[in-house]
């Protein structure tokens, strides 16, 4: 199980100031391979700038990033996908224009040398994405089908099965099921967990309790840039991880008008 | 979760014409058909499908469609390029100057011109990437500032705007022979001895059929076409053209270098201006400072007929050479049926109007949005 393995990304006391604003105040997580790790907050709590560190868009004001191990420096995000960190962003997974095919092969398109020429190998794409499709439990039309008449889910599941086909060893899902209605929210999170079987370690950012109960081995709570703690399955309710996001606000009452359902 | 199953009963199969119809290129294929029955019973007796109307708008079409194929793969990848007409007239003044002015060799004026321009056409992408302007401002800058050098540097040098004598310079030059030159002339006297096209019947060209060979601009049309949708359908690269102007951000989070590839096609649309401007001086044997007027607009045209989506990430090289094919059928045909030629115009907005709205409709289509 997780604790027994080292980590592979740790993220210590990271810190990150735009100008006067300090959008993490020291957040110390670590991810292990094969779990699911997700990560809750709030609106402005931070998430998205420390996924973004994690991910090599931003640098870290103050704090280290060990991955495997090792003390990384990642300068863009080229450096942390080729490390094997891939990041899946909820608006920018796919282009809706191209094709399946077109979009699953997109940057690390496959080639075949045909007399001087080195051309795109259409047939060893398209094949290799109804493979990973079917997988995925995805029923494409044809490879050639545009990628804009899959639905949201569909689409995060296209961009997840990209990562993981390409190597990725870290995953990280920016509110993936956030946009998403109840049957495909289903889809997303039961290929999270197939993921996370292959050994990947999945980082998973949600505002959802519910969604991060689903499938979450350990829950990290982050607000107003620090890291509130972090639980291990089974040692919280979705009632307290609630009212840590909130900032340990008690939202019983709210909760009780409501019928609990927040 | 669902089980997983051969098909889904929600996906209904399309029906062949849907399939049919978001082809970019069918609209170019539909016009192309159109504009050739029309013609045929319209001008069909008025020489223009005899040897010498073919090549005259042949010729004329293939030069729009060196331009279109720059066009098309810069409009695919999300920019545009207003600058094109301009570099023409800049590309032909470059080499008179170097040429006749300077008197250097003309395949050094040639290979000169190529160089500045490609580096022009560099500095706008450049600049377009940078500072994330609308490549629209940024290269209708650039259409000023060169259409005013190529007026400018003629007037400083030579007191004119007209220069001549590119002919006699360029004669027995070896890269002036590739784009001036004729091809096929054996097989052109054949079939004129054969009296499958006409020849001469007086004068000094007496027996020497009315089309002497396929001139080199239509070799060079035919070239970049096959070039651009080998590029844009069979590469790497041609993936990367479509994903940055699908989507720049998500490309770049993939790893796609954005910024080179609009740069490249930058550099591209200018080499396809030089080309054709190479062309055109070689064969009249003069520069002018105002040649290559509209010429951008008249490419993009093309290439929206042709089937590509002005917001870019969607369209075909062949699409836009067949848009180019309806530009100079439809342009050289009023003339032969005897229409008033300003109605062309007409013609010109209309079709582009159609064009617009039909490929909004088929955008539709392929993305499923309604």
């Amino acid at each position: 199980m997780a604790e027994t393995q080292t980590p592979i990304v740790q993220m210590k006391g990271i810190e990150k100031h735009f100008g006067s604003v300090i959008a993490l105040a020291g957040v110390s997580v670590d991810v292990h391979p094969g779990e699911c790790h997700c990560l809750l907050g709030d609106n402005g709590a931070g998430k998205s700038t420390f996924i973004k560190t994690m991910s090599g868009v931003h640098k870290p004001t103050r704090g280290e990033i060990l991955f495997e191990g090792a003390e990384m420096q990642f300068d863009d995000p080229r450096d942390a996908i080729t490390a094997g960190i891939a990041t899946v962003y909820q608006d920018l997974a796919m282009i809706p224009l191209m094709s399946v095919s077109r979009n699953f092969f997109m940057g690390n398109e496959p080639l075949k040398r045909v007399g001087p020429l080195k051309l795109f190998d259409h047939e060893f794409a398209n094949r290799v994405t109804m493979e990973e499709m079917k997988k995925m439990g995805i029923n494409l039309r044809g490879p050639d089908q545009a990628v804009g008449t899959l639905s949201g889910g569909e689409r995060q599941t296209v961009a997840i099965a990209r990562a993981v086909h390409f190597g990725a060893k870290v995953l990280i899902l920016d509110e993936p099921t956030s946009a998403l209605g109840v049957r495909q929210t289903a889809n997303v999170l039961s290929t999270i967990d197939k993921v996370r079987k292959t050994g990947v370690a999945v980082v998973f950012i949600t505002h959802n309790v519910r969604h991060a109960m689903a499938v979450g081995d350990r829950f990290t709570v982050l607000n107003r840039g620090k890291t509130l703690g972090t639980a291990k399955r089974g040692e919280i309710t979705p009632e307290e991880l609630q009212d840590m996001m909130a900032g340990g606000q008690e939202l019983v009452a709210l909760e009780g008008s409501l019928g609990g359902t927040v | 979760m669902s089980a997983t199953t051969d098909s889904d009963e929600r996906v209904r199969d399309i029906s062949p014409l849907r399939r049919a119809l978001i082809r970019p290129e069918l609209g170019g294929i539909v016009g192309t058909v159109a504009v050739f029955t029309f013609f045929l019973l319209l001008a069909g007796n008025s020489g223009m499908f005899a040897a010498q109307g073919v090549m005259n708008w042949a010729t004329v079409s293939a030069q729009f469609m060196i331009i279109a194929v720059g066009a098309c793969l810069l409009m695919i990848a999300g920019e545009f390029d207003l600058s094109v007409g301009s570099m023409i007239g800049f590309a032909g003044m470059m080499v008179a100057i170097f040429g006749v002015t300077l008197g250097w060799p003309m395949w050094i004026a040639i290979l000169l011109t190529f160089v500045i321009c490609m580096t022009l056409g560099a500095i706008n992408g450049l600049i377009v990437v940078r500072t994330g302007l609308p490549s629209f401002i940024v290269t209708l800058a650039t259409l000023f500032i060169l259409r005013g050098f190529s007026i400018f540097i003629p007037q400083t040098v030579e007191r004119k705007t007209n220069i001549g004598g590119i002919k006699e310079a360029a004669e027995g030059d070896w890269l002036a022979s590739l784009f001036g030159a004729k091809i096929g002339q054996p097989i052109f006297q054949w079939l004129g001895d054969q009296g499958i096209i006409g020849t001469f019947t007086r004068g000094n060209l007496q027996g020497k059929p009315v089309v002497e060979g396929i001139p080199m601009l239509m070799v060079w049309a035919l070239g970049i076409i096959i070039f651009g949708h080998i590029l844009l359908t069979r590469t790497r690269f041609g993936n990367w053209i479509f994903a940055a102007g699908g989507d720049a951000q998500a490309a770049r989070y993939v790893g796609v270098p954005v910024n080179r590839v609009k740069i490249l096609l930058f550099m591209f649309t200018a080499f396809c201006a030089t080309v054709f401007a190479v062309c055109q001086v070689t064969e009249f044997g003069s520069a002018a400072s105002d040649r290559g007027m509209l010429k951008e607009f008249e490419a993009i045209i093309a290439v929206v007929i042709g089937g590509a989506l002005l917001t870019g990430g969607y369209g075909s090289v062949i699409g836009a050479a067949l848009g180019a094919l309806i530009f100079g059928v439809v342009q050289q045909g009023l003339f032969f049926a005897g229409v008033e030629s300003s109605l062309f115009r007409v013609f010109l907005g209309v079709i582009l109007l159609l064009a617009v709205i039909l490929n909004t409709y088929i955008r539709r289509l392929i993305t499923g949005e309604r």
